[in-house]
């Protein structure tokens, strides 16, 4: 209680310097976007190896038909912990994390709009994941029933009322996380940075939080659903009292899209910066690239039952949600062939950042065109639940949603650290990577094809050959991201190679005009807009 | 107030608020979990735990807006910093609107949907010739919750009795506070503080109608969260509404207290304004549980 008269005494003191000296003070009680958005990033990279063990475990169970390793309960355990690591503990987190970093940067603001508020949305989320991972070692095992929890299944066992609550954790962070962010770009833009002057990753960032404020709170409905069926005695999913298994499924699933697209658009919005840098070209379509990102978010309301094609919904239903799903093809096309169009031409290098985006271009499109296949009600019958999903979401989500991530580590750690990183080891990287991730997920393709389902520790020999492919691709990926770790940690501490402010040669944007690495406070009065040196200052409206 | 200048931005210090919240918070998810899977009799450190947290999660809101009103008083705060606040209400409650659709969209797709399909409706047809064919379906107290009736017979709360008198005390409490709003913008200080005070009086006679309610629901109709699907959605929805109508309350009570002090000026007092903002969205919630949980 000591802080509480030091609070008051210092009210006006607003102009601070550098960091607190005092290690709790400065990473614990902090209220300044940088070092929460560090927090965030080393936060989602711990829990990214977290979860990336436990696909070892799968990967290593399935290089042989027969039960090799593991016990199935601890197989099933490791594909839903796996799940729900690396969506809320590794790929939302580090979206958050580049958003605290970057966006006020990016508009001009000195902080986010509520930073109290952002210190807690942290800090709410290695809470969260102590409950959950906690569960690991009970006496009744972690959650098994898959990620998505569905009833009746999901309600056997203790695990589920830990499950429960750390999604409400997580959930709150997420919509206090959102929050902010929309306050910070619809409140603390610098004048003249018109909504239609920021940076695509900005507006990316506007519209996922839009969604994930919409989304989060059904989620918690969804399991406050399943908390109370199975420790309060109601009947929402149970047929005898009325209620439906199915019904979960919808509500689960009208989160469960937009989540989709909440660990995508980010991404799109990195993409969407670092491609125009290394081609030395404005993007292509600047506002096409927004209106695309704003009707995916529309349209990901409207989809979610294609999730469902084989529980048994009515005609009608299928037909609409397989129309509806197919249409998310339009503007996401719109974005592909802009990206390939701002390369078109350009002045081209291949430095890693720019590397691991244009594999993203690629290889998320083929998650893509797997997508437009898994959308087809009639085809699905035959892939749902099979490898083939699983091939297409770890190709979006992977070589999507996480090369963005890495993509944008390597493009503003110069500016976060003040140094730059080795490309040569970068380059390494990037090529043992994107190799080795193919050799990981496509065989998945023909598994899925021939019939293999998901979420099974044994599997027919007919399909060892495949599996063995991708275990071995699983574990040179998995290894692959160790280099990684080691650039992060030589570029932050040990390298000798200074960035200037401007760390690449064809960046524009603010960030690119405080000094790297960037200061504690940056902005403290609002900055004077130059369009010239905007990425998007000249954009025809 | 507000004797910072606009072009300034504004940053707060650092604060050990948010951590103690999220241990807070901590304490009470992890000991509820730990409670709700104790076997009866056991003694575990669940509910302890539990009540700790909550003490915990009490304090540190006590705490935090405690010194988010001293900052406030003292002049801190910005218009910059005002719009902020504003939009993080605007969005925080429109999450809470959407909190509210999952539990709507239960109970929509419960009556429009799965009850019917148990009945033989649409692709029901095979499931309710094979496993329930003597069941016929209808909402409320003839479709007995559900095939199985799993909590037994019941009778439902009528409309137009205590459900009414409580739509016109909410729908009253919100001409109050409109009253009061005014009241404050125009200075009167005597008229804020007797209209405010009958709101916080009008907030807790509802939660103690809706209480009375549950225990005629519990005691005399047999109706419970047992009671099918029915009982599901009927105490969930009025449930986490009565929850907020009791927050509500609360803070009602808590700005009442700020105004008697005379912490709000005629064009500077957000936090009136924000909870006035959260008691019209636990009134508009009302209407629509009126309209689809007791009328229809």
């Amino acid at each position: 209680m000591a802080h509480a008269a030091h609070d008051q005494h210092d009210l006006h003191d607003h102009e601070h310097h550098g960091p607190p000296k005092n290690f709790i003070e400065r990473w614990v009680f902090s209220t300044n976007h940088k070092d929460i958005g560090t927090l965030y990033l080393v936060f989602a990279l711990t829990m990214f190896f977290i979860g990336g063990s436990f696909a070892m475990v799968i990967r290593a169970e399935l290089f042989k038909p027969g039960l090799q390793l593991v016990q199935p309960y601890f197989f099933n355990e490791m594909t839903t912990l796996h799940a729900l690591v690396m969506i809320f503990g590794a790929i939302m987190p580090a979206f958050v994390g580049l958003a605290n970093w970057m966006i006020p940067l990016m508009v001009g603001a000195p902080d986010m709009a509520l930073p109290r508020m952002n210190n807690l949305s942290f800090w709410l989320m290695p809470f969260a994941f102590c409950v959950l991972l906690s569960t690991l070692f009970m006496p009744g095992g972690g959650p098994a029933g898959g990620w998505t929890m569905y009833p009746p299944l999901s309600l056997q066992g203790e695990s589920i009322a830990y499950t429960v609550f750390a999604v409400h954790l997580m959930g709150i962070s997420s919509i206090m996380g959102a929050i902010n962010i929309i306050a910070t770009i619809l409140n603390m833009r610098a004048p003249g940075m018109d909504l239609l002057k920021m940076p695509v990753f900005v507006w990316s960032w506007l519209i996922t939080a839009f969604l994930l404020i919409a989304v989060m709170p059904v989620l918690a409905g969804a399991v406050t659903m399943l908390l109370t069926d199975k420790y309060f005695g109601t009947n929402f999913f149970n047929a005898a009292g009325g209620g439906d298994p199915v019904l979960y499924q919808h509500i689960f699933w009208f989160f469960g899209h937009p989540e989709v697209y909440i660990m995508i658009l980010p991404a799109f919005g990195i993409v969407s910066e670092i491609i125009p840098t290394f081609a030395r070209k404005p993007i292509f379509g600047y506002k096409a690239m927004v209106f695309a990102i704003a009707s995916i978010a529309f349209l990901s309301f409207i989809v979610w039952a294609h999730h469902m094609f084989a529980v048994g919904l009515p005609m009608g239903a299928e037909i609409f949600f397989m129309y509806a799903t197919m249409l998310i093809a339009v503007p996401t096309g719109v974005k592909v062939f802009n990206w390939v169009t701002t390369m078109w031409g350009g002045s081209m290098t291949f430095e890693t950042p720019m590397l691991f985006s244009i594999a993203f271009v690629i290889l998320f499109t083929i998650g893509g065109f797997s997508g437009l296949m898994l959308a087809l009600a009639p085809a699905d019958f035959q892939y749902h639940d099979t490898y083939f999903v699983v091939a297409h979401f770890h190709y979006v989500l992977v070589t999507g949603a996480a090369f963005a991530i890495i993509a944008a580590a390597y493009y503003w750690i110069p500016k976060w650290s003040g140094n730059m990183y080795n490309e040569t080891w970068g380059k390494i990287h990037f090529w043992s990577s994107v190799i080795s991730v193919n050799v990981l997920f496509f065989p998945q393709h023909f598994l899925g094809l021939a019939g293999m389902p998901r979420r099974i520790p044994d599997y027919n020999v007919a399909f060892a050959n495949f599996n063995m492919i991708s275990s071995i691709g699983g574990f040179w990926f998995g290894a692959s991201q160790l280099i990684f770790l080691g650039v992060v940690i030589h570029t932050v501490f040990f390298a000798k190679k200074k960035s200037p402010d401007r760390s690449w040669e064809g960046a524009k944007g603010l960030e690119w005009t405080v000094p790297s690495p960037a200061p504690f406070h940056t902005f403290a009065v609002p900055p004077v807009i130059n369009d010239d040196e905007l990425a998007h200052g000249h954009v025809d409206h | 107030m507000g004797h910072q200048q606009d072009d300034v931005y504004y940053v707060p210090k650092n604060s050990y608020w948010p951590i103690v919240a999220a241990i807070a918070m901590f304490t009470t998810v992890y000991g509820a979990a730990h409670w709700l899977n104790a076997q009866p009799g056991e003694a575990g450190f669940g509910k302890g735990m539990f009540w700790t947290g909550v003490v915990l999660v009490l304090g540190m809101f006590f705490g935090w807006f405690r010194s988010v009103i001293h900052e406030s008083r003292a002049g801190s705060y910005n218009a910059q910093v005002d719009r902020s606040f504003r939009m993080g209400m605007l969005w925080f409650i429109f999450s809470e609107v959407m909190f509210f659709g999952a539990f709507f969209g239960a109970l929509f797709y419960a009556r429009i949907f799965s009850v019917p399909w148990l009945g033989g409706e649409g692709h029901g047809v095979l499931t309710h010739q094979f496993l329930w064919s003597t069941y016929s379906a209808a909402w409320g107290a003839s479709g007995g919750g559900g095939p199985a009736a799993v909590g037994g017979a019941f009778q439902t709360i009528p409309a137009w009795g205590l459900p009414l008198v409580n739509t016109l005390i909410l729908l009253s409490s919100g001409v109050t506070i409109t009253i009061a709003h005014h009241a404050l913008r125009g200075g009167r200080r005597g008229q804020l503080l007797l209209f405010l005070g009958l709101t916080v009086l009008l907030g807790s006679l509802f939660l103690y109608c809706q209480s009375h309610e549950y225990m005629e629901a519990y005691q005399n109709f047999n109706l419970t969260l047992h009671s099918g699907v029915y009982g599901a959605t009927f105490f969930m929805l009025t449930g986490f509404h009565g929850m907020h109508v009791t927050l509500g309350t609360i803070m009602l009570a808590i700005i009442w207290l700020r105004c008697a002090k005379g912490h709000f000026t005629r064009d500077h007092h957000f936090g009136f304004e924000a909870v006035a903002w959260y008691w019209h969205f636990v009134d508009v919630v009302w209407l629509a549980l009126f309209m689809f949980v007791y009328v229809l």
